[in-house]
């Protein structure tokens, strides 16, 4: 029996107003005849439905100024939908901001019990569940200290550990996740792990399609206000990227290529920079354990020893990889240098290759060419869950048991 | 895993208190005499207007009846405690929504316990000075003890008047940020019309005005709900008795209508707060 929808978005429209010359003052009003200021009005949503299932992790991915944020904050109730509505069951809780709210001035314990009476804890649940907040933040010896002494690690610990305890039935998450070192995101992770585990509904919007993919069931695609596609998270995020590869590749086009401008000293030249397959075309796409070369064209003013650097990024900076190659350039004159990788191991996802020409000793920068080109690696089959690389592993199972 | 809460929001009662205590707590933060100021502040303006006003100007208060009091300071200060409560509930009020919109755009709560929770703040205060107000009456030989139920009444109806104000001002700031000034200019004028440094008998009663007689003693007490109120605590603290019932009926309908006025306002203007911030 499929469970109640824990959120409900019937036809969700919101509408801001555009200022131009907002009237803030009274003045300005009055001048300009009382209409309260010049503006344009713009749907920031126009008209969104969709259910999200009770105990389910929901993505909302689009564009910057898509709507995604807004259709949150109107979950949230912090903007009263123009048009439609949204019914939610349960205690909810937004994270859009953490430790907002705090006083300064005021102690970590104070600011405890003024935050979660904020989320709507009242203070005998707070008075439970102390030890477990300030355990958590790893902030026992500085709660009594005004959390204006405290860093910015300690004050967004504090804060998530607070709005995490209100155990909301809806969880509302936007873009918070990169907070604190690493072990206390890991200890987030865990902690949304467990809430999901528990059966609590979150609504996550987020830039980093690799969260989405990995820890939502269901996703909504919005653009400019509109719902394009709503679904099952593999289906909507590959749509959205096609689109996204899709736009990229019309401004391309529009604009003659190459993004970003060449850095170059003394004649040296790094000209284009592809990706080619087996028989020299560019590919767009690019699926895993296919044969892929990086085609690197240079221009050298005389005969050196050099070394070409390649870097692989992935879009949002992660260094994958540095292959670096020297030879000579036997004279002045145009050279091609591949990079032939035999079996792609990337996964799933949109990488970058920059390249660098230096001396043998790697010492000094003849020419810099960054985020020459683009690899968009999809793999047909779910091979792998995230990961930066697809290994190609065998399994087996073996068929005899244990013995008892 | 904790086991699952029953879904309830807490009351906002909670949120109230919680946010009326960070207030009382974060405003004298930092300062070393801390709490002192709430007494010391209200002192410096009684010191300064019983100088000019008392000594310099020599205004003659009048003598409490039945008290037998006829000290200025005394009549000066039942009126200006009421009066500062006023003004600082209302500054505080109206600046609450602007001060707090980090948590306006971030969180939902009802938003209207900011300017309450600002105006209760300032009441604790009000409470404190009337505290000492009464210890000195009493060593001056005015026995409040018996009138104390009076003055809590009394502050109860000045709260609902004030925070009815303070509600609308509160979102209307959010919307146009010069209400805050406005209110400023609007209190300094308030202040001389009201009864607080001189005695209200000391207006006149007429005022011609290009030919026409104006009433101006009735119209100015009469039309100034601050005025009522003062001469309210007055009666009971300076003259030890009862304010009439005309008075009574005018606070409290005042109050009333005040409260529902300044929360209807509050309502219509609420829902778009977090994007006018």
């Amino acid at each position: 029996m499929p469970s109640p929808p824990a959120i409900v978005v019937d036809d969700v429209a919101k509408r801001f107003r555009l200022v131009h010359e907002r009237n803030t003052t009274l003045k300005a009003t009055i001048f300009s005849g009382f209409r309260r200021s010049v503006h344009e009005e713009f749907w920031a949503l126009k008209g969104v439905s969709f259910e999200v299932q009770e105990g389910t992790t929901y993505g909302l991915i689009g564009h910057n100024g898509s709507g995604k944020s807004t259709l949150l904050k109107c979950m949230a109730r912090i903007y009263k939908p123009d048009r439609g509505e949204i019914r939610t069951r349960g205690r909810v809780s937004a994270l859009l901001e953490l430790g907002a709210g705090f006083h300064p001035e005021l102690s970590g314990r104070e600011n405890v019990y003024l935050n979660a009476s904020i989320l709507g804890l009242s203070k005998r649940e707070v008075d439970r569940r102390f030890d477990d907040i300030v355990d958590f933040a790893g902030l026992e010896h500085f709660i009594d200290t005004p959390v204006k002494n405290y860093s910015s690690g300690m004050f967004v610990r504090l804060g998530f550990s607070v709005a995490i305890t209100v155990e909301p039935d809806v969880l509302l998450v936007d873009e918070i996740l990169a907070v604190g070192d690493e072990a206390f995101q890991q200890r987030c992770m865990e902690k949304f792990a467990d809430l999901r585990r528990s059966g609590r509904t979150i609504v996550l919007v987020s830039h980093g399609l690799d969260s989405v993919r990995n820890i939502c069931d269901r996703a909504a695609w919005l653009d400019h206000g509109d719902l394009v596609k709503e679904g099952e998270t593999h289906d909507v995020v590959t749509a959205y990227l096609e689109s996204v590869r899709d736009d990229r590749r019309a401004r391309e086009h529009e604009a003659g290529s190459l993004v970003t401008p060449e850095e170059a000293t003394g004649n040296w030249h790094i000209g284009g920079v592809r990706v080619v397959d087996d028989t020299g075309r560019d590919v767009d796409v690019v699926r895993s354990g296919d044969k892929v070369t990086i085609r690197v064209e240079l221009e050298a003013p005389r005969d050196e020893e050099v070394a070409l650097a390649i870097g692989l990024y992935r879009v949002d900076g992660v260094h994958i990889a540095g292959p670096v190659h020297r030879f000579r350039t036997r004279g002045p004159g145009l050279r091609t240098v591949d990079y032939t990788v035999p079996h792609m191991v990337l996964a799933n996802g949109t990488y970058d290759v920059s390249t660098r020409l230096l001396d043998d000793h790697l010492q000094r920068t003849h020419a810099v060419r960054r985020r020459a080109a683009r690899i968009d690696v999809s793999s047909d089959q779910q091979a792998d869950i995230g990961g930066v690389v697809s290994l190609g592993g065998t399994w087996s199972v073996s068929d005899e048991g244990y013995p008892a | 895993m904790a086991s699952r809460l029953p879904d309830t929001r807490a009351l906002p009662t909670d949120l109230l208190w919680n946010l009326t205590l960070r207030e009382m707590r974060s405003r004298f933060k930092r300062s070393t005499l801390g709490w002192l100021w709430s007494v010391i502040n209200p002192l410096a303006s009684i010191a300064i207007y019983t100088l000019v006003f008392g000594v310099f100007l020599d205004v003659v208060p009048p003598v409490g009846d039945p008290s037998g009091l006829h000290v200025y300071g005394f009549f000066l200060v039942c009126g200006l405690l009421p009066w500062t409560y006023l003004t600082n509930a209302l500054n505080g009020a109206t600046s609450s929504i602007v001060v707090n919109e980090g948590l306006v755009k971030k969180v939902y709560f009802p938003r209207s316990v900011l300017p309450a929770a600002s105006t209760l703040a300032w009441l604790a205060g009000f409470g404190v000075e009337l505290a000492v107000l009464g210890i000195v009456l009493l060593a001056a030989g005015n026995m409040v003890l018996p009138w104390i139920p009076l003055v809590l009444l009394l502050m109860v109806l000045q709260t609902g008047f004030v925070l009815g104000l303070g509600l609308f001002l509160s979102a209307a700031n959010a919307y146009f940020r010069d209400v805050q000034h406005f209110l400023a200019i609007l209190l300094n004028i308030w202040f001389y019309a009201t009864p607080i440094l001189y005695p209200p008998e000391t207006i006149p009663k007429e005022f011609k005005f290009l030919g026409v007689t104006i009433p101006l003693r009735e119209l100015l007490l009469t039309l100034n709900p601050m005025a009522v109120f003062v001469d309210a605590y007055r009666a009971v603290l300076y003259d030890l008795t009862w304010p009439t019932l005309n008075q009574w009926a005018a606070m409290l309908g005042v109050s009333a209508v005040t409260l529902a006025l300044g929360a209807a306002g509050f309502r219509r203007l609420e829902p778009r707060l977090a994007e006018e911030l």
